[in-house]
């Protein structure tokens, strides 16, 4: 049952919950937050050690080239140089992704985007480091560059890498649930329309920086702008520098924002480790705006063909969803990208049989990665304008159909994803209600319109990027005879809060005050391993791992103070700095009393905690993509301006409720929501990322200033409805907040424009040149639409084939092509007993070695 | 992150000694005022200056004083109001953006030099930002404002460094975008600017100041400063500035278009027309000013003069937007700011 904010949510109960809780759920300053505001966060850029050398990076002029000769000699001849490094120093290919190692930190042979590093310089300044790098002499072939989609399909040879299955294409792939040409025939209406998303980047406010050093004693130490230092630790830097993983420390400074753009490891960041072992100084870099572009990692542009079959009441019979990636120059996370833009059409409305067709193609720009939503904010346009437009045509109000349709909770979808709690009613009721829905749509004067969307996302991926048994998420818990608590987690804070998340769990669980916990995170030497700020997983797999820590060490605690208090253990309650017996609070002891009692009678109070994730259901090839321990949802109204006569489209205001299952810090949550909310419209309405294709495929506007996002002023009002559905699998049944809620906005603002005006901009950015041409169109009794009209032919492999549930389907493929297996030497996995979830073996990944391999 | 190169920096605190100093520079020197152009520019070593003569320190560029009919010449160095608002005003060049924008008496007088003013930018660069500087804006193009290594992987443009124009390979010149705020609204209103120079001090109206080249996109001579603007009497016309970018703030105009009109009652007895942003130059558009003269502004005559603007505004693909739309603006643009006039029409 949905709860709204502030009403009587159900939550699950525990001798804690015998008492309201004191931290979570309460509003509070982020305990990062003042640190922030007063400039005293020392981010990787604020970092400098004796003797440090400074780092700037040449890169390619040329889109796709062949490195014939490079001369450096000039460069090393400059007074002030230390180091000059080229690929051949560096010639290990690294990448996130198992079956994309393609990237080197300095190119080996050939260059594929313009701005692909070629060499390195290290010198005493930074203005030495750029002179240097101006006297490098490199010699490129020219090689063909793959502009365009169009381009990837139709020109096969150069291959921009030589691994891609389907010159360059890097993969396809084809999956079937049920069999949708009996869905279409049971149909009483079918559409079929074509859309496009434009790629955008993440922008953050800090620009990548990472600073090495190694020491005299053989021992490599990186601090980096990085989401993700385990991968930059045991991915990157142990593989490419041949140096064992337990010599190297990497530590994620707090980033500055980075919104995916700092998951990947960096190839600036494994230069920097070498030059420092080169030459024995601390070696820094910090990138210029412009060369962030280029490390871009950012939203895939992606064109998609959407059919779809509904009865009269607008549930759907089948769907149909073909979707082609756009993945610039290097494998990066395209590949579960690829996948995400197929996987979660099934868990907000249900859809009975479903294909999916998806291919991500190599072009010679920038390459593409994990943008804040990961590959569903471009399938979740599709569907959600396309839902307007059938609504429409069974004159259904689209909120009505909606609302209609949900997905059920504890539902297994027809590709095999487990839904938990869905809160995705309340939140429509939420946003129609408090946004006049009912009076405006279709209602307001020429000019203005409403629009809605739903959406879902993933509270972290649930199956690990690399195959392996261990724990996504540790956390070491150690309370101080001070009455003081730490909590080490590998966690990294990106500015999503990931630190007060801590911070608060640890207070409530303990009974202690926020400022009473210190949060260590994101050092590879001294916290448990977790993967990294991505797909928000954060707050509930360390929260879980959290949980569990502290539970473990309450329970140590209160064996010693039960014992002093003469009260059964299970009676004690942790509250405002105290333990004391729930029946009868006089009678307790302070925390630090029982922390020392504890530490007494058993020793130094440390435990751990660690977190796996439910099995997934699904057991084909490309199942690892999708499954997560629980799902949030969130739908938007937008209202809109638009001038008929210009075609500006001004987003006056956006409502948006929120399924965060349960706030751990609402002012938190609240902050993500509206980020999200800014994020979204940003991609709506504006941001693009133009190549200059006629000559150089260069970016045309690599900086803060041309790259249009908005500003405060183009920022629309926002009202936030947070609905609180606890899910089982959270903790205090929490669900995520960092990326969901950019979802709906895209396409709520695509249908407020065409209730506004009458025209569909099936693509975005929904840009005023494209209102207007549509507009015009209109006038003229053309189509009054702009977008894409075709899909090109793509190559599909054989499709694979799972029945989904309620069809006897057990999750496997049927025939050899489609089923998981397991590869040489590695054996099925099972669970250790700290898990907490029950054992299986066959976990899937879409991504691990072998997916590729056959 | 992109650093300045090195240079020489002098503060000169007299005309003279800047003027001599820039004199001495030759062309490896540039005047600066509050580099909100310059500095950016040399960080991407499309503007390399040796020596950088500051102005900031020149005694009495940095006022708004009167200049009235009266003969008056009530100096109001501390930008204070004095109890009668005065009659024409005299703008130094060092005066920045944000006292023209908040200025009770230009706001009195000449509310659309405040209004331009205040579309300029961000308040950050208001504040360091000038008037003189403003108006000396060099000219800007996609292909020019981007880093060194950008603009080498391109083979350079002839505005800096290389031999041909990306925007127009073809052409002899080059097109970059005149991008100021206030040129085209001094234009509008005639302006007189004041320009110091080795051989002394001259006069020159606003609309000869500039070229429409955008390599040599000043009339000026290398050496001249630009010290003050003198506005005309404000009675007896109206004027208005529209702009038109993507974003509220931040943004250089895409289009601009400065109006002024004189009234004869409720007739307008004399117009200018003047497009920013579509040329390298402010574009005056005779022919759009034409449509309106003896006209009591009313909707024919405002669609045939934005209609007659339109047609030549001829904005190249080197700013931010399409250009067939940012042309079509053109016309949208003029028609609102007429139709902004037309309300305050005398009766
Ligand atoms: C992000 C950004 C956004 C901007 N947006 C806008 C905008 O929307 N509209 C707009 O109009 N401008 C914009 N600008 C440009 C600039 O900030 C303003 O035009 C400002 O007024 C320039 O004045 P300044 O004093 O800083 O000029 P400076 O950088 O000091 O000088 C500019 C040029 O004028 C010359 N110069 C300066 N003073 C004199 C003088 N007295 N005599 C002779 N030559 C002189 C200098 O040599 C230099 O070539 C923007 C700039 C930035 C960085
Ligand atoms: S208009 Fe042509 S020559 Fe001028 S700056 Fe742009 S590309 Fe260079």
């Amino acid at each position: 049952m949905a709860n709204a904010k502030g009403g009587p949510a159900e939550r699950r109960t525990s001798d804690r919950d015998a008492f309201a809780r004191r931290v979570v759920g309460r509003p509070h300053r982020k305990v990062d937050a003042v640190a922030k505001v007063l400039g005293s966060t020392r981010f990787a850029d604020d970092l400098a050690l004796p003797r440090m050398l400074y780092t700037r990076l040449l890169r390619s002029p040329h889109p796709h080239a062949r490195i014939v000769r490079i001369d450096t000699s000039r460069a090393a001849a400059l007074a002030g140089v230390k180091a000059v490094l080229t690929g051949q120093d560096l010639p290990v290919a690294f990448g996130i992704l198992p079956v994309s190692q393609d990237e080197h930190a300095l190119a080996v042979d050939k260059v594929r985007y313009v701005g692909d590093p070629v060499a390195a310089v290290a010198a005493t300044s930074e203005d030495i480091a750029t002179a240097a790098v101006d006297l490098i002499d490199v010699e490129y072939e020219l090689l063909t560059p793959i502009t365009s989609l169009d381009d990837a399909l139709r020109i096969h040879e150069p291959r921009i890498h030589d691994y891609a299955k389907h010159g360059n294409l890097q993969k396809v792939t084809d999956l079937e649930f049920g069999n949708v040409e009996t869905g279409f025939a049971e149909a009483d209406h079918i559409r079929e329309d074509v859309f496009f998303y434009e790629g955008s980047t993440h922008l953050p406010m800090e620009q990548h920086a990472a600073l090495a050093e190694w020491s005299p004693d053989g021992k490599l130490t990186v601090w980096a702008s990085t989401q993700t230092p385990h991968y930059l630790h045991q991915r990157a830097l142990a593989r490419v520098l041949s140096v064992p993983a337990s010599r190297i420390r990497v530590i994620a400074c707090p980033n500055g924002g980075g919104f995916g753009g700092k998951s990947d490891p960096m190839n600036h960041e494994v230069v920097v480790a070498k030059l420092a072992m080169v030459t024995g100084r601390p070696v820094k870099i910090t990138l210029t705006r412009e060369e962030v572009f280029y490390c871009h990692r950012g939203r895939h542009p992606v064109l998609m063909w959407v059919k779809t079959g509904v009865k009269q009441d607008g549930a759907i019979t089948a769907m149909h969803f073909k979707s082609l990636l756009d993945g610039g120059g290097y494998g990066s996370y395209g590949v579960a990208s690829m996948y995400y833009t197929g996987a979660l059409q099934t868990v907000t409305y249900q859809v009975p049989r479903y294909k999916f067709q998806g291919a991500r193609a190599f072009t010679n720009k920038a390459p593409c990665g994990p943008k804040r939503g990961h590959g569903t904010p471009q399938p979740r346009f599709a569907l959600e304008v396309q839902l307007d437009k059938i609504a429409e045509d069974l004159k259904l109000d689209p909120a009505e159909m909606r609302l209609r349709h949900i997905v059920p909770p504890q539902t297994l979808t027809a590709n095999f994803l487990r839904v938990g709690s869905v809160g995705l009613g309340a939140c429509i009721r939420k946003v129609v209600d408090g946004s006049g829905w009912t009076t405006k749509f279709r209602q307001l004067p020429h000019g203005r319109g409403v629009g809605l969307a739903c959406s879902s996302y993933i509270c972290g991926a649930g199956v690990p990027i690399y195959w392996n048994d261990m724990p996504q998420s540790g956390v070491q818990l150690k309370l101080d005879r001070g009455g003081g608590v730490t909590v080490f987690c590998g966690s990294t804070d990106i500015g999503q809060g990931s630190d007060d998340v801590l911070a608060t769990i640890a207070a409530e669980m303990l009974g202690v005050d926020l400022p009473d916990v210190h949060v260590v995170t994101a050092d590879t030497s001294l916290t448990p391993v977790d993967l990294g700020s991505y797909s928000s997983r954060v707050t509930l797999m360390t929260g879980n791992a959290l949980v569990q820590a502290a539970e473990r060490a309450r329970e140590i605690v209160a064996t010693y103070a039960a014992a002093k208090l003469e009260v059964p253990p299970h009676r004690l309650v942790f509250a405002g700095r105290r333990v004391f017996d729930g029946g009868n609070s006089e009678r307790g002891v302070t925390f630090v009393e029982a922390v020392q009692l504890a530490e007494a009678a058993h020793g130094t109070v440390v435990t751990v905690g660690s977190y796996r994730t439910p099995t997934a259901a699904g057991r084909y090839r490309g199942a690892g993509v999708g499954p997560s321990p629980a799902y949030s949802y969130s739908t938007a109204v937008a209202e809109v301006d638009v001038d008929p006569d210009t075609g500006i489209v001004r987003v006056e205001r956006i409502w948006i409720a929120h399924d965060v299952g349960q706030c751990i810090n609402p002012v938190s949550v609240m902050g993500q929501v509206e980020g999200s909310v800014y994020m979204g419209l940003g991609e709506a309405v504006m941001e693009e990322m133009p190549y200059r294709d006629n000559r150089n495929l260069m970016h045309k506007i690599p900086s803060m200033l041309e790259y249009k996002s908005p500003t405060t002023l183009e920022m629309c009002d926002v009202v936030t409805y947070l609905v609180e559905d606890p899910d089982p699998n959270g903790p205090f049944g929490a669900k995520e907040v960092g990326q969901g809620p950019l979802l709906p906005v895209p396409p709520a603002v695509a249908n407020a424009v065409y209730d506004a005006v009458g025209v569909r901009i099936d693509e975005v950015p929904i840009t005023p040149e494209k209102v207007l041409r549509a507009l015009k169109d209109k006038t003229k009794g053309g189509v009054p639409r702009f977008g894409p009209t075709r899909f090109p032919e793509v190559p599909w492999p054989e499709p694979i084939r799972v029945p989904p549930p309620w069809e006897g389907g057990d999750g496997s493929a049927l025939g050899d092509a489609g089923r998981q297996r397991a590869t040489a030497g590695e054996q099925p996995r099972t669970r250790r007993s700290d898990a907490r979830q029950p054992a299986a073996a066959g976990r899937a990944s879409p991504v691990s070695d072998r997916e590729d391999s056959t | 992150m992109l650093r300045l190169p090195p240079f020489t920096y002098l503060q000169p605190t007299t005309l003279k000694q800047a003027l001599r100093m820039k004199s001495d520079a030759g062309p490896d020197g540039m005047y600066v005022a509050g580099g909100t152009d310059l500095y950016p520019n040399m960080k991407r070593r499309h503007q390399e200056p040796k020596v950088v003569v500051a102005l900031g320190r020149v005694r009495g560029l940095r006022s708004i004083r009167a200049d009235g009919p009266t003969g008056r010449r009530a100096r109001d160095r501390s930008n204070r109001p004095t109890a009668q608002p005065p009659n024409r005003l005299v703008l130094g060049a060092m005066t920045t953006l944000t006292e023209l924008a908040a200025h009770p008496h230009v706001n009195a007088r000449y509310p659309v030099v405040a209004r331009a003013a205040e579309l300029i930018s961000t308040p950050l660069l208001r504040n360091m930002g000038t008037l003189g500087g403003n108006l000396c804006l060099d000219t800007r193009c996609n292909y020019y404002n981007q880093s060194y290594e950008w603009r080498k992987a391109i083979h350079f443009c002839m505005k800096k460094d290389g031999d041909v124009c990306w925007v127009a390979p073809s052409s002899p010149r080059c097109w970059a975008v005149n991008s100021s705020d206030l040129a085209p609204v001094m234009v509008a209103l005639d302006a007189q600017l004041v320009l110091a120079g080795p051989k002394g001090e001259r006069v020159v109206p606003a609309g000869r100041f500039y070229n429409n080249d955008g390599i040599n996109y000043l009339t000026k001579q290398l050496d001249e400063m630009l010290t003050e603007v003198r506005l005309p009497d404000p009675d007896g016309w109206d004027a208005t500035y529209h702009k038109l970018r993507r974003r509220g703030a931040f943004d250089f105009p895409v289009l601009g278009v400065a109006v002024w009109v004189r009234w004869d009652g409720a007739r307008v007895a004399d117009a200018r027309i003047v497009l920013g942003a579509v040329a390298s130059l402010p574009q005056e558009v005779p022919e759009a000013a034409r449509a309106i003269v003896g006209t009591d502004l009313s909707i024919e005559a405002v669609e045939a003069s934005a209609l007659a603007a339109f047609k030549p505004s001829k904005p190249m693909d080197n700013t931010d937007f399409g250009l067939s739309w940012r042309k079509e603006m053109t016309r949208q643009f003029v028609k609102r700011a007429l139709l902004e006039l037309r309300e305050r029409r005398p009766s």
